[in-house]
């Protein structure tokens, strides 16, 4: 079973710095709003970002333990521009 | 290639913008669909709206093609854009009507 604590350890086996926000968005432990913002991002497609995601969850995906992931994805610098509007 | 991803191809690199979709732009079947015809009309961009609820063939080939699991699926000019989250926050961050610019 998923809880947004493991799912925010999960993204940080493989990307140790990044910030990660979780939301459970019905409380069923399977829905869940990730907000990821990590330097790795630079000057990768937002379709690019959500498929490095995509791709640590993938064996949890496949096998149903996790239904689907909503992703928003920032680099620091994009992040820091979207909360100064 | 087997003969589905030499159409999807075609179809992808031959039309502007194509939106892969559950439903018709008119009579979308799916609130992601419909969220994403809603902001492609808001720029009032002409595109492709395909039904993937009519031909499960292309419902699994896009999926293939663009090696994303979810639908819709946008494209510009040849390239994925993204799904439902993406281009919603492309629409916000200003970066989909510089992507839509090469169309127009």
């Amino acid at each position: 079973m998923f809880n947004p604590q493991r799912i925010q350890q999960t993204i940080q086996a493989t990307l140790p710095l990044a910030q990660v926000q979780v939301v459970d968005l019905v409380g069923d432990n399977n829905h869940f709003e990730v907000t990821v913002i990590a330097k790795e991002f630079e000057g990768k497609s937002m379709v690019a970002q959500h498929q490095m995601i995509n791709e640590i969850f993938r064996p949890y995906l496949n096998s149903g333990e996790l239904h689907a992931l909503s992703l928003k994805t920032y680099t620091p610098q994009k992040w820091e521009q979207r909360n100064s509007i | 290639m087997s003969d589905i991803q030499n159409k999807l191809k075609e179809v992808i690199q031959n039309n502007n913008v194509v939106l892969f979709m559950k439903g018709t732009p008119q009579a979308p079947q799916c609130g992601f669909s419909a969220r994403v015809v809603k902001i492609l009309d808001s720029y009032q961009v002409p595109f492709q709206g395909i039904d993937v609820l009519a031909d499960n063939n292309i419902r699994e080939g896009v999926k293939q093609y663009s090696n994303w699991p979810t639908l819709p699926q946008l494209f510009v000019k040849g390239e994925f854009v993204g799904g439902c989250d993406i281009v919603s926050e492309l629409h916000q961050n200003g970066e989909l009507k510089d992507i839509l610019a090469k169309v127009k």
